[in-house]
């Protein structure tokens, strides 16, 4: 049977902060500005006093920070104390698992005013220490010790995904080429570069140090030169993968039947799934993340949509290949044809299926309990047909998120309707 | 009930035996590796021990050039990387294990389906050394 919220829940403000590298920022300071910028957001205004809990997705401040207890803290720091304050920890799945919490704590009629946070600071730490921290996501008795690290285990899936559907790797770089311009057109973006700006960069640094000035055909012959884009876990190179990143993002949802007291321009949740998995040696396919199967099939189950009537998409493309196995799993192309879909331009703003409008976690940055969140905040934008530069033609009626903890031991999948 | 015992410690005990251990669901006899106190399929508790022959497939693999600390300690760098996949076992489950004996500086002629065989090896500085779970060609 279809499972449906008790009652309707609407997006009516959003914000984040610039995704990058802020050594001089803590993940709190982050969040007050995304929810200073969410606040600026909302139509019709709105008192934080409204608010009656704060759910916020955070992988690991324990380990990035030293800090955990973190989101009464976090709420105390924008004024919201006493209110229930949470955190949700589930990998780089925390975000999009805030917003579902917050979701059902409104369907459930508990609340009628939701603070969703996402927030992560992962940049003080060594890269090995970053490592180290993010390995914990995945099973630290059983797969860690094969020596596995994140790009490993989504290399790994890389060479199943290709084995099984004869793909061709130079997909892997058209996706990396993709996201890099569109993030290129987004202000929160870390990269905000196209592939050629990069190699215009390294040219104008060679020249202007007297080096040797490298000469590349065109972008993909950049991105296969092992020395401008090092393998770091075969066959994923450097521009393969989503960076280590600082940000916070937050959205604010509200009950249906108040919507009106803040916007004439709500974007409902129509429809929420999550799923669970074993580690990766678990499961019957390596080639395709089962979690995310399941979570996209509730969310359309309960939105009443089908992967056809999704206008745009932002996926979880930690990794480059994790692009194209999510264009499948949510139905948007047949298994084995994501990989052709990317290297045929169709998942670009102008393709039949933009996906990542945003530049993804691959050029926008990836924060880890940021990253659900600020995913929402794309997809406000384009619905509201403010996305600037990268804005979608004719202002799209229905997007969707993917979220995904670890290599898929968590998914979680979110629909979104414009109703103005 | 067997005496086997289920913690996991009970998997790097016989591992140091030189065994590689799972259970076997005696109501459904799904296999699983480690060994599962309730079965994942069937929700049975009747489990009992199972060694595996060590045969094995390659299923999924990489070369990893950026390694995380415990490995840099092992001596793996960009320059000496290393392989590590993922391996179907001949009883049918799968397990992670880093894979020796390979010529890694073409990674794109590793072929999946390789045959292999479980080997023990010794990980990490000497003294500090641990055995560790690793497939090699068979």
């Amino acid at each position: 049977m279809t499972k449906k919220l008790a009652r309707g829940v609407a997006v009516v403000g959003v914000g984040m902060s610039k995704f990058g590298a802020f050594p001089d920022k803590t993940s709190r300071d982050l969040f007050v500005e995304a929810y200073q910028e969410l606040k600026t957001s909302v139509q019709k205004g709105f008192n934080p006093n409204d608010i009656e809990a704060f759910y916020m997705g955070n992988f690991s401040s324990d380990q990035f920070e030293r800090q955990g207890h973190l989101a009464p803290i976090v709420a105390s720091w924008i004024g919201l104390s006493p209110i229930a304050s949470v955190r949700i920890e589930d990998a780089c799945a925390s975000g999009g698992v805030a917003l579902r919490q917050a979701v059902l704590g409104i369907a459930s009629g508990q609340y009628d005013v939701v603070l969703v946070g996402g927030l992560e600071k992962m940049t003080d730490l060594p890269g090995a220490q970053v490592t180290d921290a993010l390995a914990s996501a995945a099973d630290t008795m059983f797969e860690i010790p094969a020596g596995f690290t994140f790009p490993g285990f989504y290399a790994a899936m890389a060479t199943a995904y290709m084995n099984e559907h004869n793909g061709d790797l130079d997909a892997l770089l058209k996706v990396g080429i993709k996201n890099h311009v569109n993030g290129a057109l987004n202000e929160k973006a870390q990269f905000g570069q196209t592939i050629p700006d990069v190699m215009a960069g390294k040219v104008a640094k060679a020249i202007q140090k007297g080096l040797p000035v490298p000469e590349w055909k065109d972008e993909m012959d950049f991105l296969r030169d092992p020395k401008a884009n090092p393998m770091i876990a075969w066959p994923l190179r450097l521009f393969d993968c989503s960076p280590v990143s600082d940000g916070g993002a937050a959205v604010l949802l509200v009950a249906e039947d108040l919507v009106a007291k803040y916007t004439d321009q709500p974007i409902f949740v129509i429809g929420t799934g999550q799923a669970s998995d074993g580690s990766l040696p678990e499961r019957a396919s390596l080639s395709h993340v089962p979690s995310a199967v399941g979570a996209g099939e509730q969310a359309y189950a309960m939105a009443g949509k089908t992967p056809a009537e999704i206008d745009f998409a932002e996926v979880h493309d930690c990794f480059t290949i994790a692009e194209i196995m999510a264009t499948e799993d949510l139905g948007f192309f047949k298994p084995g044809e994501g990989w052709k879909a990317a290297m045929d331009g169709k998942t670009a703003r102008d393709g039949e299926k933009p996906i990542n409008t945003s530049g993804g976690l691959k050029a926008k940055g990836h924060p880890v309990g940021a990253s659900g969140v600020a995913q929402v905040v794309e997809v406000w934008k384009q619905l509201h047909g403010t996305a600037g530069a990268r804005q979608l033609p004719g202002t799209p009626r229905i997007g969707l998120t993917h979220n995904v903890g670890g290599t898929g031991q968590t998914s979680v999948v979110h629909i979104f309707e414009r109703r103005f | 009930m067997s005496d086997f015992k289920f913690e996991t410690k009970t998997f790097y005990d016989a591992l140091n035996q030189n065994e590689l251990i799972g259970s076997k669901c005696q109501t459904c006899e799904y296999v699983a590796i480690p060994q599962r106190y309730i079965c994942p399929a069937c929700h049975s508790e009747k489990m009992e021990r199972l060694v595996f022959s060590g045969k094995a497939t390659l299923a999924a693999y990489t070369v990893i050039y950026i390694p995380p600390t415990e490995m840099v300690n092992a001596g793996y760098d960009a320059k000496h990387p290393y392989c590590t996949g993922i391996v179907t076992l001949e009883e049918g489950p799968r397990m992670s294990a880093q894979i020796v004996g390979l010529d890694l500086s073409q990674p794109q002629n590793i072929k999946i389906g390789t045959p292999l065989k479980m080997t023990i090896i010794e990980r990490g500085p000497e003294g500090t050394s641990k055995k560790v779970l690793a497939f090699e060609p068979a």
